[in-house]
């Protein structure tokens, strides 16, 4: 099986042809759908709980203490602990809620992070699907991630969730308007919605770099949109613990609220990839212009150190507003959006598209 | 083909109860709100207290007059010794006992470690209420060190049992006056801080100002005391108008504001605290020499008459109403706890204002539930 | 205004309120019929302008139940206390002054809940801390048969 850490496409090609000597083209197929299920699934159980491990210990870091540091070695194996004792924990549905709704928000808000997972670039070669509309797909397929929340806020019967709910509503649907329009931003500097593409654009140089001032506008906007999205702080208020005990996911235990928890994590990381992607180079090195030297020390690093190490230092700037920030009331939430973000948001889209048209960008 | 139009005079919106409470994490405690909400706006809040009614008043009608501090410990326990010291001084004002000038100036230290040991708690907690969880350790980290100065002092770190009738438990440790020095230094350099992490940041101000505003008519109207009242401008601070212990010795400002909003009362509380070092250090160097106990008859007989005291808690001012028979046990002891009036003002400060804000305005209440359960 | 001057100053308003002289506050003892009418000019007069009600207490004196109310002007300083009784013990009723100072509404309530006293005009006199089934048990012959508190 040849493997190059540089480039995937050799070992997927190479898994691929090592099926097709003994399967039938439906039979490689299907194995392949397994292989890249299972994989996604290991991924995202292993990368929640190692984002779940980092926020504790980010968080402690920014409130002067410890974090976990009992389980295992500086508490390592504190989040596996945590995950076991959920996975036992009983699963409590109250009497007035509807059943249905009730046990199927959960996965509806788990799928659809999987579902957006298949097209992130990990590496170069390593995407599971590599759309020619892919930023179009991961920004559709994670607003529905609010039906679920919507679901689960409803059938709880429950004010506590009902508010939450609602609120989240209110919020992501809004806030998609504004990641929408800062992925236009850079999809007219890309010329593609084809994620591969997009970042094969970046090979010169980082869009954040050559997209000039549209470009580093947009990121900021993404990345509080971003926030929004996930409801992370300063913008959770959809299970503002201190006023709505814990929101739409109030009457949720065990492995079902474990669902809503991890799906929080993987959307923080599906939006940190996508962040990563359209203005940070996915996982292109970082080239300085004719430095061959140097060029050539940032070519060694394999391009999925690259990636992660892009990715992790989003999240780290997302769990950075969440330790800091006070949390915001709903109708300034909403008066962040539609009055500041929104109207900044297309005015960026026309400067972008003028000097995409006359050529000033790098 | 028909068209439905919505008829929007036929769509409601309609009122529904909430019940925000006993367990609610920004109730601080068993205090349960029946809220009346139309979406997100609150149009009335009926406080249900009671659930850790503990009947202070009538136990202490079966106790004697030494035994009684003991029990204000749990009313207030982030003003234990305030409240300790309201009945000490209830107790030897009806006596006519005069206590030495060192066991003043010690109770008065005191007061003053114990009302930044809760403003700083308080602190934290704001910040918590307000999503910014990270202010919980900042000021956790600081009261330690006021918590163990208490512990080397008395023994105890939340329920001190330190000023009884007559003057205080035990003398001040050796090391006392050198801690609190050092706390002093600490605690000044680590304000700033304060201000930086939560006063200046721009959620934190568009979350409280011009929210939950309290007039000063109103604040003497519903008896808002404390840095509350305050805030509001309703110049209510014990210490300054009715000064007690040594009080009358020191040189302090009253924080007044005049918003009358979440953020003046917020404020209010962290000026005081810059207030509460200048008092300490004014009376650190000068504890004067002498016994930190009057001798006292074994049996307290309070003479038949009512006596009132009031004492500056860090929530507001705190009344103990003794009303005495002859005998060794009180008649009647009324207290009139500042969280409770406090209370009783918050329909009126948070009626049309949002949930978020109405946490916010009981944070800056600052309340403390077995203080109004009592 | 001192002591002997508000003496003065309420005895002349008021001439069936017995006043005397505390180490403290005066005290102003005055008939329930005429409670709500002293209330209010000690609230409206412009030389006492007791606004602010600091303290609202009852107490269970035997032979009917005393409301004892203290008072601070924070215009002019002064204080003052003003008593008043019910002439049941039984079932005992005063006015309410939540009207002229709203602080009093909550301590009304924690009276009415603690010593079963009744306020007139009171708009939400409910039982506070308590519930119905209890007793009044800051009532002298509340018995307690739990034996919560011993005497």
């Amino acid at each position: 099986m040849a493997f190059d850490i540089y480039d995937f496409t050799s070992l997927t090609s190479s898994i691929h042809e090592g099926l097709a000597t003994f399967l039938p083209p439906v039979g490689v197929l299907i194995a392949e759908w397994l292989l890249v299920g299972i994989s996604v699934l290991l991924f995202v159980a292993v990368f929640g709980l190692i984002l779940v491990y980092l926020e504790r210990k980010v968080c402690a870091l920014f409130q002067q203490r410890l974090g976990p540091m009992r389980v295992g070695k500086w508490g390592l194996l504190q989040t596996i602990a945590d995950f076991i004792k959920l996975l036992m924990k009983e699963l409590i549905t109250p009497n007035k809620a509807d059943k249905f709704l009730y046990n199927l928000a959960p996965f509806i808000v788990i799928i659809v992070t999987f579902m957006a997972i298949a097209a992130i670039p990990f590496a170069k070669g390593l995407q599971a699907i590599d759309f020619d509309i892919g930023v179009l797909y991961v920004s559709s397929v994670s607003s529905l991630g609010v039906i679920g929340v919507l679901l689960a806020g409803w059938s709880s019967n429950n004010k506590y969730s009902l508010i939450g709910a609602m609120r989240s509503g209110a919020q992501i649907i809004s806030y998609e308007l504004s990641v929408g329009m800062s992925l236009i931003t850079m999809i007219i500097l890309a010329g593609s919605m084809q994620i591969s593409e997009i970042i094969q654009a970046q090979s010169t140089g980082w869009f954040i770099f050559t997209g000039h001032i549209p470009a580093v506008i947009a990121f900021i906007v993404f990345l509080i949109a971003g926030t929004a999205e996930t409801n992370r702080g300063p913008f959770d208020l959809a299970e503002a613990e201190s006023e709505l005990t814990a929101g739409f996911h109030t009457e949720y235990s065990g492995i079902k609220f474990a669902f809503f928890f991890l799906a929080e994590y993987v959307n923080l990381f599906i939006v940190s990839a996508m962040a990563t992607v359209l203005f940070l180079g996915g996982w292109m090195p970082f080239h300085v212009g004719s430095l061959d030297g140097f060029n050539a020390v940032m070519d060694f690093i394999p391009p999925i150190f690259w990636f992660f190490g892009k990715v992790m230092f989003v999240i780290f700037l997302i769990m950075w507003f969440k330790w800091t920030f006070p949390r915001l009331r709903i109708d300034q939430i909403l008066t962040l959006e539609w009055k500041y973000l929104l109207p900044v948001n297309l005015l960026n889209i026309l400067l972008m598209t003028l000097i995409v048209l006359m050529g000033w960008h790098f | 083909m028909t068209t439905t139009t919505l008829d929007f005079d036929t769509i409601k919106t309609q009122e529904y109860l909430v019940n925000m409470g006993p367990q609610h994490p920004s109730t601080h405690g068993v205090l349960r709100l029946v809220l009346k909400l139309e979406g997100e706006i609150v149009h009335n809040v009926d406080p249900v207290v009671g659930y850790i009614h503990s009947g202070i008043e009538k136990m202490c009608e079966s106790l004697t007059y030494p035994q009684i501090p003991h029990l204000t410990d749990r009313m207030d326990y982030l003003s234990a010794h305030m409240n300790n010291e309201a009945v000490a001084l209830c107790v030897e004002n009806a006596l006519q006992i005069e206590v030495p000038d060192r066991v003043k100036v010690i109770r008065t230290i005191m007061d003053e470690l114990q009302r930044l040991a809760s403003h700083q708690l308080w602190w934290c907690v704001m910040g918590m209420d307000m999503g910014a969880l990270t202010t919980f350790f900042y000021g956790l980290r600081d009261r330690e060190l006021i918590l163990d100065i208490f512990e080397e002092t008395c023994g105890a770190r939340l329920t001190l049992n330190y000023s009884t009738p007559g003057g205080v438990m035990f003398d001040i440790h050796p090391n006392f006056q050198k801690r609190v020095k050092d706390f002093v230094k600490y605690f000044r350099a680590k304000l700033p801080e304060y201000n930086q992490l939560l006063s200046g940041n721009v959620i934190f101000r568009e979350r409280t100002i011009g929210i939950g505003y309290l007039s000063k008519e109103d604040a003497i109207a519903w008896g808002v005391t404390g840095p509350s009242g305050r805030a509001s401008g309703f110049a209510c601070d014990v210490r300054k108008h009715h000064p007690y212990s040594a009080y009358d010795r020191v040189s302090f400002n009253e924080i007044l504001r005049t918003e009358g909003d979440t953020y003046a009362r917020y404020q209010a509380r962290v000026d005081e605290m810059a207030e509460s070092l200048d008092i300490i250090e004014q009376l650190i160097d000068n504890i004067p020499q002498g016994d930190h106990q009057v001798k006292m008859k074994g049996v307290i007989k309070l003479p038949e008459g009512e006596y009132y005291q009031r004492v500056e808690t860090a929530r507001g001012e705190l009344g103990v109403f003794i009303v005495s028979d002859g005998k060794k046990n009180p008649y009647r002891v009324k207290f009139r706890s500042p969280g409770f009036s406090n209370l009783a003002a918050l329909n009126h400060m948070s009626k049309g204002a949002k949930i978020a804000d109405l946490v916010a305005i009981m944070s800056t209440l600052d309340l403390v539930i077995p203080d109004i359960d009592r | 205004m001192n002591q002997t001057e508000l003496a003065d100053y309420i005895g002349i308003l008021f001439p069936e309120a017995g006043i005397t002289l505390g180490s403290q506050f005066p005290t102003i003892e005055i008939p329930s019929e005429k409670l709500i009418a002293l209330c209010l000019k000690m609230r409206d007069d412009v030389n006492l302008t007791f606004d602010y009600l600091f303290c609202l207490s009852a107490l269970d004196l035997s032979d009917h139940m005393s409301v004892v109310y203290h008072l601070e002007s924070t215009k002019h300083g002064h204080c003052a206390v003003i008593k008043s009784h019910t002439s049941n013990r039984e079932n005992p009723v005063i006015d309410s002054v939540n009207d002229i100072w709203p602080t009093a509404g909550f301590h009304e309530r924690e009276a009415f809940d603690l010593l079963g006293i009744r306020f007139n005009n009171h708009p939400d006199l409910r039982r506070l801390f308590l519930d119905d089934s209890w007793g009044f048990p800051l009532r002298k012959d509340y018995t307690d048969p739990a034996r919560i508190v011993e005497r």
